[in-house]
């Protein structure tokens, strides 16, 4: 009975030319078809790809379904277990024993506390680039260093050594292809990491960090934890923070609204994450048998999710593929939902509602200092989207 | 006129903080593990439709909200 799934060979590995900010045109049209389709993972395995809004969420509130990094199936060869700490690519109760202690440090009031220190390292960066004068890259002087910053104060990186593990960071996260730097880039972290975890142990100071040594968390699984938190509280803020620009300046209007009326920042806000999904995509796999929009997913088939088609799905989102600063909605996929639901969720949101308000304010005159053409993007298989470097330019003569 | 009624599941809240986010008046989250705090079990007509958007966004299912029967909203 019924009509035949909707197949699709092979994530796509690029986006329309001229379309930066919209989905990859196959996962739109896979959803067009109906909110689950066939797919053939990378490795040749046989897997499903889930792109509508209304079966991504039950997907990742479905305990059914394993995060773990294990059982991804999608190769010919086994993956290994995650490290310890790296909880992202945990189940319980593993992925709870390191997700509890940091619960507390990141909620909603205590992030609001941050935002001073926000404005004032938001204020530092557009004050050396208004010094250096136009052009600039948006992505080294603006967001890049913003959320680097903080998340450092907020592990307790000292401060001497912000540049150089900075530039250790970047060089695994960036998307850079080079297998041998990629390692020692990551090797040099964990090492840095796991010397800062010592040091922190030995002498607390005030710190998410410092507070983590004081609970039965080994070293090793303290430098997992602390890997995960300085990579999901880098690379996705950045990106949001470039790509945010980049699209408010493809949508004049919507620019031009948000500075006049910074009241609009919060709903900005959620509306860029919505409209840009920078985590395009995660993986499950079926731990048993599991109907899902009239499919059988057999156990240990891995699902992709794609956040962005869904949080394009205009059976939840009307006009879905406008950017609409104003709109009113709520429940995007951005953040992810279930368990794994993004623990540094607030941090990003108050960074983003500071420093973009912030830059518009500063620049009134802030523009693309290349044809929009030209602006380098991520490759589609980066785990994070985003733009290599954002060329901006303004008028100095006003201010 | 009977209200809806809510309740939280400490043990299933994985702190996400949406509910404080949405329904601030309604909800906070416990400074020490970050978990569910429930500040208005009945909560006034004025946050009845913050209330509802904020258990309907829980990514944990952790809000439970009895309407009433009949009438009210
Ligand atoms: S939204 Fe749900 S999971 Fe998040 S803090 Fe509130 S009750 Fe807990």
């Amino acid at each position: 009975m019924g009509e035949p799934v909707h197949a699709v060979p092979m994530l796509p590995t690029a986006r329309r030319p001229g379309c930066p900010f919209d989905p990859p045109e196959e996962l739109t049209d896979a959803r067009r078809h109906g909110p689950i389709s066939r797919l053939t993972h990378f490795g040749g395995n046989p897997g499903w790809l889930v792109t509508g809004y209304d079966l991504v969420r039950s997907v990742l509130a479905d305990p059914r379904f394993s995060s773990r990094r294990e059982l991804m199936n999608v190769v010919d060869y086994e993956l290994p277990p995650a490290p310890p700490g790296e909880f992202l690519l945990m189940d319980e109760p593993r992925h709870g024993r390191y997700r509890k202690p940091l619960v507390g440090k990141f909620t909603v009031r205590r992030m609001r506390l941050l935002t001073e220190r926000v404005e004032q390292i938001t204020t530092a960066c557009l004050d050396a680039m208004e010094k250096a004068g136009p052009p600039a890259d948006l992505v080294t002087s603006f967001a890049k260093p913003i959320p680097a910053i903080v998340i450092c104060e907020l592990l307790g990186v000292p401060y001497e050594d912000r540049g150089s593990f900075q530039e250790q960071i970047d060089a695994f996260v960036g998307g850079g292809t080079d297998e041998d730097e990629l390692m020692a880039a990551y090797t040099a972290t964990q090492d840095y990491l796991a010397g800062l975890v010592a040091a922190k142990r030995a002498h607390p100071t005030d710190d998410v960090l410092s507070e983590l040594t004081d609970s039965d968390l080994t070293e090793e699984e303290l430098k997992g934890i602390a890997l995960v938190l300085l990579v999901a509280g880098l690379d996705t803020t950045a990106n949001m923070l470039s790509l945010g620009t980049f699209a408010l300046l493809e949508n004049p209007a919507q620019l031009a609204a948000l500075r006049a009326d910074p009241a609009l920042a919060d709903r900005a806000v959620e509306e860029l994450l919505r409209y840009l999904s920078v985590a395009k995509s995660f993986m499950r796999t079926a731990l048993e048998d599991v109907e899902l929009g009239g499919q059988t997913i057999e156990a240990g088939t891995t699902v992709v999710l794609s956040y962005h088609t869904a949080n394009r799905d205009p059976e939840r989102f009307a006009d879905p593929d406008t950017l609409d600063i104003r709109r009113q909605h709520t429940g995007h996929l951005a953040f992810g939902h279930g368990i794994h639901q993004c623990l540094g969720q607030q941090l990003a949101r108050v960074e983003l509602r500071v420093a973009l308000p912030a830059l518009i304010a500063r620049f009134p005159a802030l523009r693309l200092a290349v044809p929009a053409e030209e602006v380098g993007l991520r490759p589609e298989t980066a785990d994070i989207y985003g733009v290599t470097s954002l060329p901006v330019t303004w008028d100095t003569e006003a201010s | 006129m009977r209200r809806p009624r809510l309740r939280v599941d400490r043990e299933r809240c994985i702190g996400a903080g949406m509910c404080a986010l949405t329904a601030p008046e309604v909800f906070d989250q416990d400074p020490d593990d970050g978990r569910v705090l429930l500040l208005r079990a009945e909560p006034p007509a004025a946050l009845h439709a913050a209330a509802r958007l904020a258990a309907g966004l829980c990514p944990s299912g952790a809000i439970a909200l009895d309407e009433p029967e009949s009438g009210g909203t």
